[in-house]
């Protein structure tokens, strides 16, 4: 099935050139990050992980959501889902190696990288995380290659792979989980120190995950002319509203929480993220963005001649994924940060050296995206031609 | 025995598997490691820290013999590495201060609190950082692999991390060498000066402080800052987070 990534029209192949210029750029960006170590970053002693951290959290969550169609595929029979779930599928792969990529460039000692293998840690939710990562990423490139093999050769997929797939679902379920562990189980980080933290992550990622492969379904309509399925897409669009909404209530329930008890330490994360301290305001205009954003999608997609009408639906699903990315990719981290354990106000802003890496490991992951999806649907349309 | 070629390369190979094990399993084993009998031992080691006495020259002396002592590196940006260094009265201990407070302003000493429920020790996803059974919470320099998840699981701020790499902002001439630089790329903070209370000495920035922090054995109801902790009113740092922290501040 592999020939297909070879077989493109040049429109395919300036993509991927383009695609490569960008990763080239970033890796250029990472080999100044690697000589000056992470001196090239705007993290500092106060606010010790930032973007690169930010893009992997919000990143899980892309990847988590793959099982918004395994569920309703394989425990419900949704048919419309059947065409499109190699997409999803393909979508988890490659955000989870985004995933990965990221926690490797912000490692101090990326040399040193297997020392989590060689002296696992149980205690260590990180340890953890790698473990669920990288099953979830095996288990996502096996039953995505397995059936697309299958339906290549016209039967149906092989019984020894449902196993596989049911694992997936709460599989699924467990990176983003653990990935909210990584920040909910820490004393004195009262931003994250929230029960409500894993819910709130994969609310907001079931909202954003969809929403991404609804607009990569527009793209392929238009450039691998091949249409998904208008009743797929309408689907989507149902949970991204549903988790659209779970996201914002749960938002809504946590500055409750903060600004009625008014307890300090919580509330003073809040008015930062929201209002700004000491006259840092930039993160608190992205926060009202991420917020109008969220609530005009919402408004927008519960009338259903909206959500029918495509133009409507994708800029809705760009609405639900700026802010979703805002809230997870820039405001979580450095709010959690923010006041500090010495009730400093610190600052932190992303380097353009950061920044570049950012979008090196974003093109590495559409790289892998176009090449998945350039086999997943040769072999549908040959499935389809007859 | 007749030799012949293949003979000789399994003689070859089976003696190079021999020697590649044996000398790591001759070197392994406990006899390895020497306990140093003049070290100075504890049950769990603790500081009391006397606010009332921390004048800006004591304070000042403390930081000198610490940073000079471990070799920490001078960068004055928000990159900064720091073992001991100051803060005000409020800002360490808010939970505990009110409005009317008189110390609130008041400088004061802080470090890492050696805590005897250590986060930072949980949340190490490689046992780079860990707790001597003295409740001492030390850092392995060369396998610590910079997550800075230590960083983030501290609730006092304690850890620094090398964002440059040390040796440019170190003086040559001045690196003491009994104590290794960093790499960049690694966490570090306050040892409780581990490798000296091994060789019988008490910690550079009590010796330097000369009577303003106490050190000792705290399950030792005879030791110095066991029976100062006795006698005054002390305070910990953020208490109800049950970190259980080995720094005192008298009060």
């Amino acid at each position: 099935m592999l020939e297909k990534a070879i077989q493109g029209s040049a429109l395919y192949w300036i993509w991927l050139l383009v695609l490569l210029a960008v990763i080239g750029v970033g890796f250029f960006a990472y080999l100044t990050q690697l000589d000056q170590g992470l001196s090239v970053t705007g993290l500092n002693r106060d606010v010790s992980w930032g973007f690169y951290i930010a893009q992997f959290t919000f990143l899980v969550g892309v990847a988590a959501s793959a099982v918004m169609m395994v569920i309703p595929k394989y425990l419900h029979n949704h048919k419309a889902f059947a065409r499109m779930l190699i997409l999803g599928e393909f979508l988890a792969v490659a955000a989870v190696i985004m995933c990965l990529l990221f926690i490797i460039v912000d490692l101090g000692q990326p040399q040193r990288l297997f020392n989590v293998v060689l002296y696992p840690t149980p205690s260590s939710i990180l340890f953890w995380d790698m473990v669920v990562l990288n099953g979830y990423l095996f288990l996502n490139i096996f039953v995505g290659w397995v059936t697309l093999q299958a339906e290549r050769k016209r039967v149906g997929p092989p019984r020894w792979i449902i196993p596989f797939i049911y694992i997936s679902i709460p599989w699924a379920i467990s990176i983003h989980t653990v990935t909210a562990f990584l920040y909910a189980g820490l004393p004195g980080r009262d931003f994250w120190l929230t029960a409500v933290l894993a819910p709130s992550f994969l609310a907001s990622a079931f909202a954003a995950g969809p929403a991404l492969l609804i607009l990569l379904a527009y793209a392929i309509k238009i450039f691998a002319k091949w249409d998904p399925g208008k009743e797929a897409i309408q689907s989507l669009a149902k949970v991204v509203i549903y988790a659209m909404l779970a996201h914002l209530f749960i938002i809504a329930c946590k500055v409750f929480t903060a600004a009625y008890s008014m307890v300090p330490d919580k509330l003073e994360h809040y008015k930062y993220l929201y209002f700004g301290l000491e006259g840092h305001t930039m993160l608190a205009t992205f926060s009202w963005v991420a917020i109008s954003a969220g609530v005009i999608a919402v408004i927008t997609l519960l009338f259903p001649k909206n959500r029918q009408a495509d133009n409507i639906l994708a800029f809705s699903m760009i609405l639900v994924l700026m802010s979703t990315w805002i809230d997870k990719g820039l405001g979580l981290i450095t709010a959690g940060f923010i006041p500090t354990p010495l009730h400093h106000i610190a600052t932190y802003i992303p380097t353009q050296t950061e920044l570049l890496i950012t979008l090196g490991i974003w093109a590495t992951g559409f790289l892998i995206i176009t090449v998945l999806y350039k086999v997943g649907i040769g072999v549908r349309k040959e499935i389809e031609s007859g | 025995m007749k030799s012949n070629r293949r003979k000789f390369i399994k003689f070859a190979g089976l003696a190079a598997l021999g020697w590649s094990i044996c000398p790591s399993l001759a070197g392994a084993g406990p006899s390895r490691y020497k306990r140093i009998e003049e070290g100075l031992r504890a049950e769990r080691w603790a500081m009391a820290i006397d606010t009332t006495k921390l004048t800006q020259e004591v304070m000042e002396r403390a930081i000198a013999a610490c940073h000079e002592l471990h070799n920490v590196p001078r960068i004055e940006s928000d990159k900064n590495i720091k073992w001991i260094w100051v803060e005000t009265f409020y800002n360490l201990i808010y939970d505990q201060s009110h409005p009317y407070l008189q110390e609130r302003q008041l400088p004061v000493l802080t470090l890492c609190n050696h805590c005897d429920n250590p986060p930072c020790v949980r949340v190490c996803p490689t046992k780079a950082t860990f707790s001597r059974e003295d409740g001492i919470v030390l850092m392995d320099f060369h396998r610590c692999i910079g997550c800075r998840f230590c960083m983030a699981g501290c609730p006092f701020g304690a850890r620094s991390f090398n964002y440059y790499d040390p040796k440019l902002f170190l003086d040559e001439d001045e690196i003491n060498r009994d104590f290794p630089t960093r790499d960049m790329g690694v966490v570090e903070k306050c040892e409780f000066c581990a490798h000296l209370l091994d060789q019988g000495q008490r910690p550079a920035c009590v010796e330097a402080a000369e009577g303003v922090l106490f050190f000792g054995d705290v399950r030792d109801p005879e030791s110095e800052v066991r029976q100062v902790l006795g006698e005054r009113y002390s305070l910990v740092r953020k208490p109800k987070l049950g970190t259980e922290p080995q720094v005192y501040y008298l009060i």
